[in-house]
């Protein structure tokens, strides 16, 4: 009885700690066969324990150099679409002017489509301008779809800010240059920073629309994409379980210095 | 261009008058090279993609406008059952995912205590691996004669699922259950943070003030948390069904030809098969789709302040 009782009262913790076992149990398996041998061309059946793929993990074709194609792409598209973001996020949150509703819909338009919509669209508009495609096309269509979810980030930072902090500092007699370099940027910061990561991750992972207008340019999803038809290599799980060990350090590391800061506040 | 943003910035709140006509113009500045952006790159597209639609042609001849609007009615012809089980997967997928995700959102709302930070880290940790290996992952889960399937067997869900129809024999990969599985994984994290969004906003005082007043539990989950969390559930379920609808990537991995869905078929009428206009006609159908199942959707919930 007082099992049924503890169970009843624990009924949404035991449902919720499921769900994270499903939503984390793929990342486990990736990093348990990171360390597999497998038989055939496949990394699908666990055979035995091996360190081969960690020790080389470059030592598949082509596959280093998708990665470097990706990040190149993720650091360009982030820059772009992090300037143009935030400035569309300044003008929306400090400015009146016409047509705000369009410019809002235009935003907003982006995230409620399907991101194989996007994708083709794009490729039309290439194919009957008959543009290359290839480096160029990837990076245009990445700071598109990243440039909506930058505004949103910003903009919820720049909303929630105090203006009468950039009103202290102009009493004080700093110009509008000094007040935007030395208070409302440093303030912005976290928003700014957060819509960066975000971009950064979209870019890096995206598959769907890189696909499309991608041409004979191979990222590191298309790469991941062409061997599960070809034959996927151990090293592709070194390089999932790298990423996922190098991001939780980053977030670890971003809570720490967070916490310590607060104490040293308190 | 940094001289033009910097400047006027404050100039709302400031005393001393800026320019005015400068000032005027600074909005306008800002949003010029975003905006012009996403009209160039994504609105123009879809413009290009209607006139691509009413094309008609070969690869070698060229593609000319001829307004052949059959095009379409072949397409919804030809391609009705993907779009309709576009619908039914991405919508067991929402569902399912509203369900699996609804507990968690909660837990960490109001029951993770100071573990709260850690369980958020944890949902979002999955998108730091690459989402193709992680779904490629489900292959090895759900592999015939593997422990899952092993243990669906024993339990006799299989026989469940063969009876409905959502898979066949003793196989979960290959099947609407493994491509609905997979959207499913995929897509929880966009519904469990805008849940527990929008439940850590409800005040915990309504929940006592709900057991004062003799409510059980569950009554107070069904009258107070739930209908309070409304927006979450509106956004998340958004979130999680237009991507859903659109993906290709579950049902080629995971699936089989079965299963395809309508973004499998964009994918290979544009990629493989090259015929432009049917894949250009399908893909306007979806987006006018969505757009038409979102606007009512947004309309029927009363939730209006998502964008």
């Amino acid at each position: 009885m007082a099992f049924v009782r503890w169970f009843k009262r624990n009924l949404v913790v035991i449902g919720g700690l499921l769900t994270l076992g499903y939503l984390l149990l793929p990342n486990v398996v990736v990093t348990v066969f990171s360390f597999n041998k497998p038989k055939g061309r496949f990394n699908y059946e666990w055979q035995q324990f091996s360190l081969d793929a960690w020790r080389d993990p470059c030592g598949v074709a082509d596959m280093c150099g998708s990665l470097s194609i990706s990040l190149q792409i993720a650091v360009w598209a982030t820059i772009g679409a992090t300037i143009l973001g935030t400035m569309i996020a300044f003008a929306l949150v400090r400015y009146r002017f016409r047509a705000r509703g369009a410019v809002n819909s235009l935003i907003f338009l982006p995230m409620a489509m399907p991101e194989v919509v996007m994708a083709a669209s794009l490729l039309t508009l290439f194919l009957n301008l008959g543009a290359q495609l290839g480096f160029w096309t990837i990076l245009i269509a990445h700071i598109m779809f990243c440039l909506s979810f930058v505004v949103t980030a910003v903009k919820a930072r720049v909303m929630s800010m105090d203006p009468r902090l950039e009103q202290a500092a102009q009493d004080l007699y700093a110009g509008p240059v000094q007040t935007f370099l030395r208070v409302t940027l440093p303030i912005a910061a976290p928003g700014i920073a957060a819509g960066a990561l975000l971009a950064f991750a979209l870019s890096f992972d995206d598959f769907i629309i890189t696909n499309f207008n991608a041409g004979s340019t191979v990222t590191f999803p298309m790469f991941v994409w062409g061997s599960a038809q070809r034959g996927t290599p151990v090293q592709i799980n070194v390089i999932g379980t790298a990423m996922f060990i190098v991001a939780v350090l980053f977030v670890l590391a971003g809570m720490v210095i967070s916490n310590r800061r607060n104490k040293q506040k308190a | 261009m940094a001289s033009v943003t910097e400047a006027p910035l404050l100039a709302p709140q400031s005393d001393k008058k800026p320019p005015r006509k400068r000032g005027r113009l600074v909005p306008y500045w800002l949003l010029l090279p975003g905006i012009l952006w996403l009209l160039v790159f994504f609105a123009l597209p879809m413009v290009y993609q209607v006139s691509t639609s009413v094309q008609t042609g070969s690869l070698e001849e060229g593609f000319k406008v001829t307004w052949h609007f059959q095009t379409y009615w072949n397409a919804l012809a030809d391609y009705w059952p993907q779009f309709l089980r576009s619908v039914l997967y991405a919508g067991a997928a929402t569902i399912l995912c509203l369900v699996l995700g609804y507990p968690l959102a909660y837990l960490i709302a109001f029951r993770a205590g100071r573990w709260r930070n850690v369980v958020l880290i944890l949902v979002i940790a999955p998108f730091f691996t690459s989402f193709l290996i992680r779904t490629l992952a489900w292959k090895t889960i759900l592999a015939d004669g593997g422990p899952v399937v092993g243990a669906l067997n024993t339990l006799h869900v299989l026989d469940v699922t063969n009876w409905l129809g959502f898979t066949s024999g003793d196989r979960v990969l290959a099947t609407p259950l493994a491509v609905v599985c997979g959207l499913t994984y995929n897509f929880l994290p966009f519904m469990i943070l805008p849940l527990y969004t929008s439940l850590e906003r409800i005040d915990g005082r309504l929940h006592e003030a709900a057991g004062d007043l003799y409510a059980k539990p569950f009554t107070t989950f069904r009258k107070v948390t739930f209908p309070l969390s409304m927006p979450g559930v509106v956004s998340g379920t958004l979130l999680t069904f237009i991507p859903a609808s659109g993906d290709y990537v579950n049902a080629d991995l995971l699936g089989s030809t079965d299963t395809r869905m309508v973004g499998n078929v964009i994918q290979t009428q544009f990629l493989r098969i090259l015929d432009y206009p049917t894949a250009a006609a399908l893909s306007f159908i979806l987006m006018a789709a969505i757009l038409i199942m979102v606007t009512l959707y947004i309309r029927k919930s009363g939730t209006e302040d998502l964008v």
